[in-house]
């Protein structure tokens, strides 16, 4: 595998982390300001923007878990010629 | 699945300044990826095929994310709000065993052949008449289905934004266009995965507040028994969406007609969602591909299908057309009137992106098939063989621009037409049925020759043809949909007695020339797959992930039985 492509990987695991990440964070923030009595009984009683949020929250922490714990792996030179002389290549 | 038919001042969601922040920073990042996959790009097949690099949870998940489009969304949640429970069948039978099969014994002969497509599989196989036919059948229908995708993502945006269609379509088109031109295939896959979760931010709180609206799971079965519609809370027989009163032929039609005939023929030769698993990087991931895929297409019908139940009891307009009464929307509607109904602010704006992520998440996925079929099957393999690599990723950049405007000018064809959607829904599965039945008959019968692939094909879909004119004509007098199962398996069985025949009259090909290709000669170590380094582990096994997602289904049916 050419280290391009998992600089590619490695950037899709953070921009979905990125993306919840900032959608969990306003929804939570808006979550606790903003819940009035209107939205909450649009959605049944349950404090839909908070909880949206917090599940965005923890979605986002584990791809960022997941990079952390298994980062990307700059492939050797001799994976590197592997990959080059596959057929296809 | 008929066209939607919206009425624009019912519809029209509330969204507010913080909603379309959300919506603008989710594009934002959608054309990132397309520009960060540019970077790895340097051959045709990194643009095509994403050079093979793909890990199996990545293809896995676009495997599902190319099919969860516009017509999947909208259509299903409609069908639940029509039918109930018995829609999980699209799911359940009409998916996962297909989807197992695939990862399982048809996986080690495409991705072993290194065939870059499907019709170039068909030409190693057969001869390279079966390819063009095939190429130039898919490019059509690809073409064909992007507008009509591109069409509803114009009609939704119209409706729930208010703009109009005539800026809408373009736009939509513009922004597909520019993630696959500059990151191709990998610019696809990946934006793909992001789409299947936001697609998920979507479903998950609108599942989660309709529910808690009608009083959770029973509140919700109360509400439906109390308007006589206890049908819609089991899956079998399904008399109601087969509209075959017979239980047992009703159950028969299920089995065989989609889970056997329709379903297989979609997942296992549509090049859309082949081409996923043929873009990993190894044959343990490209095994694993449909399988991993397999997961959540058996849970998703918890987030489309309940939705669309809670929708026809709470939201006025539908409850009155399920009572029979006038009304100025369609089930098709369901999804936004729920929207409408239980989203507050906030969480509109996910949702907005989440409907719109799926309709170019449909539309991608025609427009990079489709210029992997056009560039490798008919450019470089008919019209204008033997130039170098660069030539080649020119003409798969140029044919995805080509390919987005005819989606433009197809979406404007598909406005003017009310049936479309059902109708392209018809001729795709026609053409998707006789091919199934080649490649079955192909890949377990050596004797089969060239001639038989290309004549089963062309006469399976004339048969198709021929059935779907009888039932639109009303000759034969059935439902839409019973006529397009029995459309199907009178493709399937006519592409095989014509190339049962066919075979027995042409000249085998070489037995030298089939080894990967046909069943028994190929050797059982070369449809293994390695079982080191990444593709270590039980739980990387696609055999073991198979059994597992095929118990998780029974399961499921044993809930809703």
């Amino acid at each position: 595998m050419k280290a391009s492509t998992l600089a590619a990987l490695f950037d899709l695991r953070s921009v979905i982390a990125l993306l919840f990440g900032v959608y969990g964070l306003v929804l939570t923030v808006l979550g606790l300001a903003a819940t009035s009595p209107a939205d909450l009984e649009k959605a049944g009683g349950v404090a839909l923007k908070l909880w949206t949020g917090i599940a965005m929250l923890v979605l986002a922490a584990v791809f960022v878990l997941w990079v952390w714990l298994r980062p990307p792996v700059v492939p050797s030179a001799s994976e590197v010629a592997d990959a080059e002389s596959r057929p296809g290549h | 699945m008929g066209i939607m038919v919206l009425a624009q001042t019912d519809l029209r969601l509330d969204v507010s300044t913080l909603d379309y922040v959300l919506v603008a920073f989710y594009f934002v990042l959608v054309l990132g990826i397309g520009l960060i996959a540019r970077r790895s790009i340097s051959s045709s097949l990194d643009f095509l095929l994403s050079g093979r690099s793909l890990p199996a949870w990545v293809t896995g998940l676009a495997f599902i994310a190319a099919n969860l489009g516009a017509i999947e969304l909208i259509g299903m949640t409609a069908n639940g709000a029509q039918y109930g429970i018995p829609t999980v069948h699209y799911y359940w039978v009409g998916a996962i065993p297909a989807m197992v099969f695939l990862g399982i014994v048809m996986m080690p002969f495409y991705y072993g052949s290194k065939a870059r497509s499907v019709p170039e599989f068909l030409r190693m196989r057969f001869n390279p008449t079966t390819q063009r036919v095939n190429a130039v059948s898919f490019a059509l229908a690809s073409v064909l289905i992007a507008g009509v995708n591109l069409f509803s993502l114009g009609l939704v945006i119209e409706a729930l934004l208010g703009w109009p269609l005539q800026v809408a379509i373009p736009l939509a088109a513009l922004v597909v266009l520019s993630y696959t031109f500059f990151g191709g295939l990998s610019a696809a896959i990946y934006n793909e995965v992001l789409q299947f979760f936001v697609i998920l931010a979507l479903l998950i709180p609108l599942t989660v507040a309709g529910l808690a609206r009608v009083g959770g799971w029973n509140g919700l079965k109360e509400r439906i028994t109390e308007v006589g519609g206890v049908e819609e809370l089991s899956s079998w027989p399904g008399t109601t969406l087969t509209e075959i009163p017979n239980a047992f032929l009703s159950v028969l039609g299920i089995v065989f007609g989609l889970g056997f005939v329709l379903s297989f023929g979609y997942w296992t030769t549509n090049f859309a969602e082949v081409q996923r698993a043929l873009s990993a990087k190894s044959m343990s991931a490209a095994r694993r591909t449909p399988i991993i895929g397999a997961f959540p297409k058996a849970l998703i019908p918890l987030v489309i299908v309940i939705p669309g139940m809670v929708a026809a009891v709470l939201v006025p307009q539908l409850t009155t057309l399920k009572a029979g009464g006038e009304s100025d929307v369609t089930y098709n509607n369901s999804l936004s009137l729920l929207m409408g109904e239980v989203l507050p602010n906030g969480i509109l704006g996910v949702a907005v992106a989440g409907l719109l992520a799926a309709f170019m998440a449909g539309m991608a996925a025609n427009v990079s098939s489709l210029n992997t079929v056009f560039t490798y099957d008919l450019w470089q393999d008919w019209i204008r063989p033997g130039r170098e690599d660069a030539y080649y990723l020119r003409v798969g950049r140029a044919v995805t621009v080509i390919g987005c405007v005819l989606a433009i000018g197809t979406a404007f064809i598909a406005g003017s037409y009310q049936n479309l959607m059902d109708y392209i829904q018809s001729l795709f599965s026609f053409f998707n049925a006789p091919l199934f039945a080649i490649f079955i008959l192909g890949l377990f019968w050596k004797r089969m020759s060239g001639t038989a692939g290309w004549t089963g094909l062309v006469s399976g879909t004339l048969a198709a043809i021929v059935v779907d004119v009888l039932v639109r004509t009303g000759v034969l007098a059935v439902s839409a949909q019973a006529g397009a199962f029995i459309g199907a398996s009178a493709a399937f069985v006519f592409g095989i007695a014509v190339a049962a025949v066919v075979t027995v009259v042409t000249a085998p090909k070489p037995e030298a020339e089939l080894v990967g290709l046909v069943w028994q000669l190929t050797p059982k170590e070369s449809r293994r797959h390695e079982t080191t380094g990444d593709d270590a582990g039980w739980f990387r096994s696609p055999v073991l992930l198979g059994g597992l997602v095929l118990a998780l289904t029974v399961l499921l049916y044993l809930l809703v039985p």
